[in-house]
């Protein structure tokens, strides 16, 4: 059978392709086509690069593992490794502190007063991050705003910069806008009328905040944290800059085998380990993402 | 929803801290850049605009800024061309194809800027591309592209596409069809596309650093070696330049928009 009677009983689609013929013959390649410039780019431009990278990791000086049992080898590797993730974790935590009651003040309030807590938002995630840094480098230094304040206030100073406190604070401000943008998009969508219900039934605020409004925004707070947490984990000139030898996260590292100390095999090992765990956090989160489009689909 | 009084307070304060939070240390920039002393501690001494002069007349500084901007039209053209197009692509191909190929087209945005960073850097060590201006504009065209692509596709999802039917309908040919119909609905999303990758190029520094040369360095590689080398507030005066011009592009943008869909 061809497919000529199919065509004829669904005449929505004779219309639908004036010039059937052509399309046919071309339908299976055009998209390809489109997409092919950019795909040509990131292979050459990405995916290249990464294997040589993987590549030389193994290959250099000599063949073998030896570069990835140098690092599990060598403890200060370890610790720096550990570091970045606890400091990322710290990072997202923060975001995720300081980013709930904002976007949830952002869906409640009337349009003007949005527009500007928008702008609060988007006008630092535009400038650049080198100039944000530079800002962090001014108020944390030892004689910086934030300790002339704390003194004020009659608290004693604090060492900021060159800490590991420094960096979650740098990060973070330069992050929370990630944290902020996804979790707003979610509470947005969030049925209000689903928590009047539950006060209506007799809920106290808090138990209908808890078992109603909290649950709904929680596929909010896992996109952000997830993104969060990955942009924070391959962090390199927030740490750089304002932090000390005891604060320094595995980008310097690799950043430092290569350029200072021309070890490509060892900076290569570092990279592969960071965009493993990277990829292997993103597998991980994925089912909580699809369930977030799960959800949505049945509302 | 309904909160107790002191919920609200809270709930007020919280957003107004966090508001603070965003937007106060990078002005903390503005009275650094009209220091009198060579320094960048605070709180500046005197008042003078010799470190504004000095951003137009230093070379090192001009210089940069220029290639920056030019780096990043290109980039923009580049990726909003490629990246449009990959869009496009990406929604004519209703398969399973399509989710995984977008997916490989996000990757720049998660893979880790120094991994990404060293790779160029050995590629571009063999072929040459150290320090030129098609090795900048390839490494941030590539950065670039997964927000072209985001932007568009998102406007191409609220694209109806009976519009197109009927003008082939009425006998308009597929460019045509294209160029009166489709292009001006999608335009948008193709010049926030087009934005969001100049900024990306204008900001880029991870692959900067590892990338330039002497003879080509852009104005973030410029800043990052000024912080770490001196304390030059010449950084304060281009970062107070580059805060202004984006409040202004940006919140006018906002309230065009909001004004426009009052009207």
């Amino acid at each position: 059978m061809t497919s000529s009677p199919l065509v004829e009983t669904d005449p929505g689609r004779v219309i639908a392709r004036p010039e059937p013929a052509a399309k046919r013959t071309r339908k299976p390649l055009g998209p390809w086509l489109l997409v092919m410039p950019a795909l040509v780019l990131l292979v050459a431009v990405l995916g290249y690069p990464l294997v040589s990278v993987t590549m030389r990791s193994f290959a250099e000086p000599d063949w073998g593992l030896q570069n990835y049992t140098w690092f599990f080898g060598t403890p200060v590797n370890l610790i720096v490794l550990q570091r970045t993730f606890a400091i990322s974790a710290w990072v997202t935590l923060v975001c995720v502190i300081c980013a709930y009651p904002y976007a949830f003040v952002m869906t409640a309030v009337g349009p003007k007063v949005r527009l500007v807590l928008v702008l609060c938002v988007l006008v630092p995630f535009w400038v650049s991050g080198v100039v944000r840094t530079l800002s962090w480098v001014i108020l944390l230094q030892d004689s910086g705003v934030i300790n002339t304040m704390l003194r004020g206030a009659g608290l004693s100073p604090v060492r900021l910069i060159r800490t590991q406190t420094g960096v979650v604070i740098g990060m973070a401000q330069v992050l929370l806008p990630f944290m902020i943008l996804p979790l707003y998009s979610v509470m947005r969508g969030i049925d209000l009328r689903l928590v009047q219900a539950a006060r209506s039934l007799g809920a106290r605020p808090s138990k209908a905040f808890f078992s109603v409004y909290l649950p709904l925004s929680l596929p909010g707070v896992y996109a952000g944290a997830v993104i969060v947490f990955i942009l924070a984990l391959g962090f390199y000139i927030t740490p750089a800059l304002l932090g000390g030898p005891r604060s320094t996260m595995l980008s310097t590292l690799v950043q430092n085998q290569v350029l200072s100390l021309l070890q490509w095999g060892r900076g290569g090992a570092m990279g592969v380990v960071l965009l493993v765990s990277t990829f292997i956090l993103l597998a991980l989160a994925a089912p909580l993402m699809r369930q977030r489009y799960k959800q949505a689909g049945s509302r | 929803m309904q909160m107790r009084p002191m919920t609200r307070v809270l709930l007020g304060l919280a957003c107004l801290l966090v508001a603070v939070w965003l937007v106060a240390p990078t002005l903390v920039v503005v009275p650094m850049s009209f220091n009198e002393n060579k320094s960048l501690a605070f709180p500046p001494q005197g008042f003078s605009t010799q470190w504004y002069a000095n951003f137009v007349n230093n070379p090192d500084w001009s210089s940069s800024f220029i290639n920056s901007l030019k780096v990043a039209v290109l980039v923009a053209i580049l990726a909003a061309i490629v990246g449009t197009l990959a869009a496009f692509g990406l929604d004519r191909m209703k398969s399973r194809a399509s989710g995984l190929l977008r997916m490989v087209l996000l990757t720049p945005m998660v893979v880790p800027g120094v991994v990404l960073a060293i790779g160029i850097y050995a590629v571009y060590l063999d072929m040459r591309l150290v320090g030129t201006l098609p090795g900048f504009v390839l490494a941030h065209t590539m950065l670039a592209i997964p927000f072209v692509l985001i932007a568009v596709t998102a406007s191409l999802e609220v694209f109806d596409k009976r519009l197109e039917l009927a003008a082939t309908s009425l006998g308009a040919g597929r460019l045509t069809t294209f160029r009166t119909v489709t292009l001006p609905l999608i335009l948008p999303g193709i010049l926030s596309g087009l934005l969001f990758a100049f900024v990306t190029s204008f900001d880029e520094i991870i692959v900067s650093l590892f990338i330039t040369n002497p003879y080509l360095r852009t104005l973030p590689v410029q800043i990052y070696t000024s912080i770490t080398r001196d304390a030059d507030p010449t950084v304060a005066a281009v970062g107070t330049i580059l805060l202004f011009t984006t409040t202004i592009v940006i919140g006018g943008g906002l309230l065009l928009f909001a004004r426009e869909r009052r009207t």
